[in-house]
């Protein structure tokens, strides 16, 4: 059944992006909101909003009742998720179903096995994606957790199975280390996940982020390139490029061909994205995680494909095959993403909410923001701090970071600190230039040359 | 007699606790000396700790658990 109507559960910049696509394909569009959001920009630009609870995201956002009361009360065909909140929820996937409406993303199945770290292990070494060294499937006592480390060596992560993007993770050195942080481990991810299994994983030192886009119908299965996300902090994405400019060609083949075996394997249905680890050294690349959902990032793999994922997701949810082959999916340029959020990069990336006075969004080939913002704009402090996205796109990725410079000195953000004044140094910086970074490069460099450009200049932005 | 009053340095979300399970910091009728922590505010997403910033003989909170704040509110006051 085609999709006539939609209700966007999420907020900020990806509620106003899900507004936009749907506007696009002709699609009637309800925004729910926490009452700290009733003048958010997605409310303003949807056909119709609910307030669906108090500020706080578990009486809100998080809340499955108060969400498909809402949906059921605007009379929509569907519902999307976004990212974060309950997006890889597969109770809310399975509730929105229950109450006879459409889940724009993957069967509820299908969020469950994925988010299950273990399960989606065993699922990426069934489709033959290599997976990184460590323990077989669970550990469940300390004398298990020893036999994995005899596989994989020190040092060793202890995950866990519940967790997810970045969250429930801890490193030990040696077996010392290893008595000590494993029953912690457990009792943690029992209390933040509800859920105390855990699993080893090998650090691999120097590695990239890279990831593949894919989209699915539950017949056919794609990818759409992948994404280098290797500038991180505290293991959240800062900088997001398209494609893994340094991936040699045939690596690049098998890491997508990879990525979409694994979505064959669950008989994928929308779009996701199958996250990696790519040792430059060795050209290995190690499966980590499957997002069963839309990220931050994926207008990077827009520019580069000409693909709107937003658009593809909605109409595979109404029952269309995919609108593209794998033939017509080509890679062209280079696309840039530079995450803008209220922190204050000098000083120790402090949250920084307030209103928005003057707002100035550069234009011009190539370049787009995905924003929330608006002039006179009060941000609310109860979110998390991602203001808006800005992607540049050019011919090569040295016209694309000269571009994105000048780009990033015409965005004008002012009341509030924002990171604009890390993403210029990052810009302008000879590593970042050459490619020359791995997962860990940036917290050096922000102790390092961030920490002594940043200071004599004092940065307001 | 003075009072005191200690106010949001930030808005955000203000928590009596350290974490769900834990005691209070403090409760009315606590004495509270400069350091003491006595909350807890999360903006976005990031935890930060409120001290008394005040000695006194007796707090009384104006402000529940997990209640929204905006910066400058007054959370509590303070018996000198």
């Amino acid at each position: 059944m085609t999709i006539r109507s939609l209700l966007v559960a999420n907020r900020g910049e990806i509620a106003v992006r899900i507004v936009k696509a749907a506007k696009a394909l002709g699609i009637r569009t309800v925004q729910v909101h926490s009452a700290a959001d009733a003048d958010m920009l997605a409310v303003r630009l949807a056909d119709e909003a609910v307030d669906i609870g108090p500020p706080a995201a578990k009486k809100s956002y998080l809340n499955i009742e108060a969400v498909i009361a809402a949906a059921r009360a605007a009379g929509v065909d569907a519902v999307h998720p976004g990212y974060g909140f309950l997006s890889e929820n597969a109770d809310f996937a399975d509730a929105v179903e229950a109450a006879g409406l459409i889940f724009i993303g993957p069967k509820g199945d299908a969020i469950r096995l994925l988010g299950d770290k273990v399960a989606a292990r065993e699922v990426a070494a069934r489709a033959g994606v290599p997976t990184v060294p460590g323990s077989a499937g669970r550990v469940s006592s300390i004398d298990e957790a020893r036999d994995g480390v005899a596989q994989a060596g020190f040092p060793i992560m202890i995950k866990a199975a519940a967790g997810g993007g970045g969250r429930g993770i801890r490193i030990a050195a040696d077996m010392a280390d290893l008595d000590r942080h494993f029953p912690q481990a457990s009792s943690e991810a029992l209390a933040a996940f509800g859920d105390g299994g855990l699993y080893l994983e090998k650090v691999i030192g120097k590695a990239r982020h890279v990831e593949v886009q894919i989209l699915g119908d539950g017949k056919n299965f794609i990818h759409c390139f992948e994404r280098e996300c290797s500038l991180q902090r505290r293991r959240q994405k800062v900088w997001e490029e398209a494609p893994s400019f340094l991936l040699p060609a045939d690596v690049r083949e098998k890491l997508c061909a990879s990525a979409v075996a694994l979505a064959r394997e669950v008989k994928y249905s929308g779009a996701g994205t199958v996250e990696y680890l790519y040792d430059e050294d060795s050209r290995e690349f190690y499966f980590i995680e499957v997002n069963t959902r839309i990220q931050v990032e994926h207008p990077v793999t827009e520019m580069v494909t000409g693909i709107d994922l937003v658009q593809e997701m909605i109409r595979v949810a109404g029952g269309a095959p995919l609108s593209v082959r794998q033939e017509d999916v080509a890679l062209r340029g280079h696309a840039i993403e530079c995450r803008i959020n209220a922190e204050d990069p000098a000083r120790g990336f402090m949250p920084a909410p307030g209103t928005v006075r003057r707002l100035v969004v550069p234009e011009g080939e190539g370049i787009r923001f995905d924003t929330m913002l608006y002039e006179g704009y009060t941000i609310p402090p109860f979110y998390d701090s991602l203001l808006g996205k800005l992607v540049v796109w050019a011919e090569t990725r040295d016209a694309c970071l000269d571009r994105l410079r000048s780009a990033l000195r015409g965005l004008v953000i002012d009341g509030v600190a924002t990171t604009v004044p890390l993403h210029l140094a990052l810009a302008a910086d000879d590593s970042v230039r050459r490619g020359d970074f791995h997962t860990r490069f940036l917290e050096g460099w922000l102790d390092e040359v961030f920490a002594r450009q940043a200071q004599p200049k004092a940065e307001v932005a | 007699m003075s009072k005191h009053e200690i106010r949001a340095p930030m808005p955000g979300t203000f928590y009596r606790s350290p974490s769900p399970d834990a005691p209070a910091f403090k409760v009315d009728g606590d004495a509270v000396a400069s350091g003491d922590t006595i909350g807890l505010i999360e903006v976005m997403k990031t935890f930060h700790e409120v001290s008394a910033g005040v000695d006194g003989k007796a707090i009384r909170f104006l402000l529940d658990n997990e209640e929204p704040i905006m910066a400058g509110q007054v959370i509590a006051e303070v018996e000198a």
